[in-house]
């Protein structure tokens, strides 16, 4: 793969947005907030920090990635097709009959680990694909995106505690900490004092950042690859809606696409800026 | 025909009795914009629990509620509510509470979401759940006149099956739910199709296309999945001697099943039964999947043909 500069990372991340609105506008549903917020996290795992290789997608060595907010198909299915797993044509058919690429995130689509949609899971199996790595001797590293709201799962907190346990240093979590869940905003929903604190207090490496600066993201990747014996956290504080002003902030665009054919071509323009 | 939303119903209905029963108690897990308990956290915010995306905890709290002299509803979409299974079993039914579990987006109905939200096996869960009634309402007449019953009479633990798609209307504002009893929507001496939530009103639609082709259609609404109308289901084996059952849900432990139980303790005639397939679910327009699985009014016409013209009862298995 080449060898892609920040500047580069900025602009697939745009171009990875930009597809995420076509998909739901043309799906007239999807969740475009989630993973608008979790854009440049994707474009940094995919483009520069995961060992992985769309001709080989079934490599035993590859880096895995779980998305465990399987709500955010959009951004992975366009990271995906971006990235060259499968044909960008694929993203026109997001949830239409006859298309591959279901409602939320599907392991029939190329690239795809394990389906998710139901939150709370993604971390757990994450941690099944560390002790595997583990077992087989191999030098895989499993990454797990993380929806702040989801964290209100027992289950994620189960898996930290079997995370520590195993001194699981093969798995990177990564918290899109957007602070809004389906609800309304995670303060009003289930406050949680400090995430940060929380989770260091389970055992595990935490690395706070902000999820919308790639060098950021680059340097907290860097940092827990060198884990020797935890695994790491990585808090991304982002913006739910990141890049499209009118959806940034606003729990509305959750699950809503573009309102209009006017607020699509808003937010195809303001995520065209620069270019 | 007129289409209602049986979610909206619920969340307004909810919002009505509250002022009239203060012992009322709703929780909900980070979806009560879908399931419309929002209306009632609106107007009650002090008896209105938002428990966050953390159903186990919600389902907890629940039992914690009612063992404390709540009437207590919890809702959330079907599928997450199915993780809880054990508390239910557990904390719920086991200590039989007045708990009244009102999930939304029950099956294909979901639509869009695709296959991860689209449960078709909770019917069956639930109702093998000592103590758990479990109801699936076919229109928003019928969805408000089971909360009333609920709230005003019913106790827990209950299992109310609703979905995210509006549904023809059925009946009018003088039907009033009673459990274990189903309604006759339509009389018929050849075949009776035995419905369930939406597929009443599509066996109504076949019924239709049957009676042009000469056959006699009884159409009846199980709403009241258990306790079952076993009188009601034995009578049709009796007098129409043929029996299709049609539900959104797997034919596996859901309404065909029950039937099948009861008819072949009691009175085996020929059965069909028509659902979804032991299969998962897939993304697509609510009303596009159901022919895309083979449960439209033309396959409902189909399968009722066939089960009429039937000779024997036993399939040739040589
Ligand atoms: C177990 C479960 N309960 C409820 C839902 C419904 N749901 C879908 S997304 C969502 C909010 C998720 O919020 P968050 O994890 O913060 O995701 P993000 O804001 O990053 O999109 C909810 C409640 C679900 N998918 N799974």
């Amino acid at each position: 793969m080449e060898a892609y500069d920040v500047v580069d990372l900025k602009r697939i991340s745009n171009v990875i947005r930009r597809k995420v609105i076509e998909m739901v506008y043309s799906a007239k549903s999807g969740h475009p907030g989630g993973s608008l917020s979790a854009a440049d996290i994707l474009t940094v795992l995919y483009f520069k920090e995961m060992n992985i290789d769309p001709l080989h997608p079934d490599d035993p060595d590859r880096d895995r990635f779980i998305m465990s907010k399987g709500h955010a198909s959009p951004g992975l299915y366009a990271t995906l097709s971006v990235r060259g797993f499968f044909p960008e044509s694929f993203l026109s058919g997001f949830r239409k009959l006859n298309s591959k690429l279901e409602g939320h995130v599907h392991r029939g689509v190329p690239g795809v680990e394990v389906s998710t949609g139901s939150l709370g899971q993604g971390l757990g199996v994450g941690v099944g694909m560390a002790l595997a790595g583990k077992l087989d001797q191999r030098s895989y590293r499993v990454f797990v995106l993380v929806g702040d709201g989801e964290i209100e799962e027992g289950n994620i907190w189960e898996s930290i505690m079997a995370a520590n346990k195993y001194h699981l240093n093969n798995l990177i979590a990564i918290l899109d900490r957007n602070r809004i869940q389906l609800d309304g905003f995670t303060r009003d929903i289930m406050p949680l004092n400090n995430i940060p604190d929380m989770i260091a207090s389970f055992g595990w490496n935490v690395i706070e950042i902000d999820g919308h600066d790639h060098n950021q993201i680059i340097s907290a990747i860097e940092e827990a690859k060198e884990s020797l014996e935890k695994p790491t956290f990585v808090v991304a504080n982002t913006v739910k809606g990141k890049g499209v002003s009118y959806m940034e902030n606003n729990p509305k665009y959750h699950g809503s696409p573009p309102a209009s054919e006017e607020e699509y071509r808003l937010a195809i323009s303001e995520l065209s800026g620069g270019e | 025909m007129i289409s209602e939303s049986l979610r909206e119903t619920y969340g307004e209905e909810l919002a009505i009795l509250g002022e009239g029963h203060k012992n009322l108690v709703v929780l909900d897990a980070d979806l009560s914009s879908s399931t419309k308990t929002s209306i009632f956290g609106k107007k009650f915010p002090d008896r209105f629990f938002n428990m966050g995306i953390s159903e186990q905890s919600m389902v907890t709290a629940a039992a914690g509620l009612a063992l404390s002299g709540k009437k207590v509803f919890a809702s959330t979409f079907a599928v997450f509510l199915m993780r809880t299974y054990e508390q239910m079993r557990q904390s719920v039914c086991y200590n039989n509470l007045d708990v009244n579990f009102v999930v939304t987006h029950a099956g294909i109905t979901v639509g869009e979401d695709g296959a991860t939200h689209q449960i078709v096996e909770d019917v069956g869960i639930m109702s093998g759940l000592p103590n758990m009634k479990v109801i699936v309402p076919a229109d928003s007449y019928e969805a408000r006149s089971v909360i009333d019953y609920l709230v005003e009479s019913g106790t827990g633990p209950n299992y109310v099956r609703l979905s995210r798609e509006k549904f023809p209307l059925l009946y009018d504002d003088n039907y009033s739910f009673h459990p274990g009893v189903s309604s006759t929507l339509r009389d018929g001496s050849d075949i009776t199709i035995i419905g369930m939530g939406v597929m009443v009103s599509f066996a109504l639609k076949a019924a239709e296309i049957l009676k042009q082709k000469g056959i006699g259609v009884r159409v009846i609404n199980m709403s009241s999945i258990k306790p079952i109308d076993k009188k009601a289901i034995i009578k049709a084996a009796n007098e129409t001697g043929r029996i299709v059952t049609v539900e959104e849900h797997s034919i596996y432990n859901g309404l065909g099943s029950r039937v099948a139980e009861v008819i072949s303790e009691n009175h085996p005639v020929h059965l069909k039964r028509l659902g979804m397939m032991d299969t998962f679910g897939k993304s697509g327009k609510s009303w596009e999947l159901f022919d895309y699985f083979h449960m439209g009014v033309d396959d409902i016409v189909k399968v009722s043909e066939e089960c009429f013209r039937k000779e024997t009862y036993y399939e040739n298995i040589s």
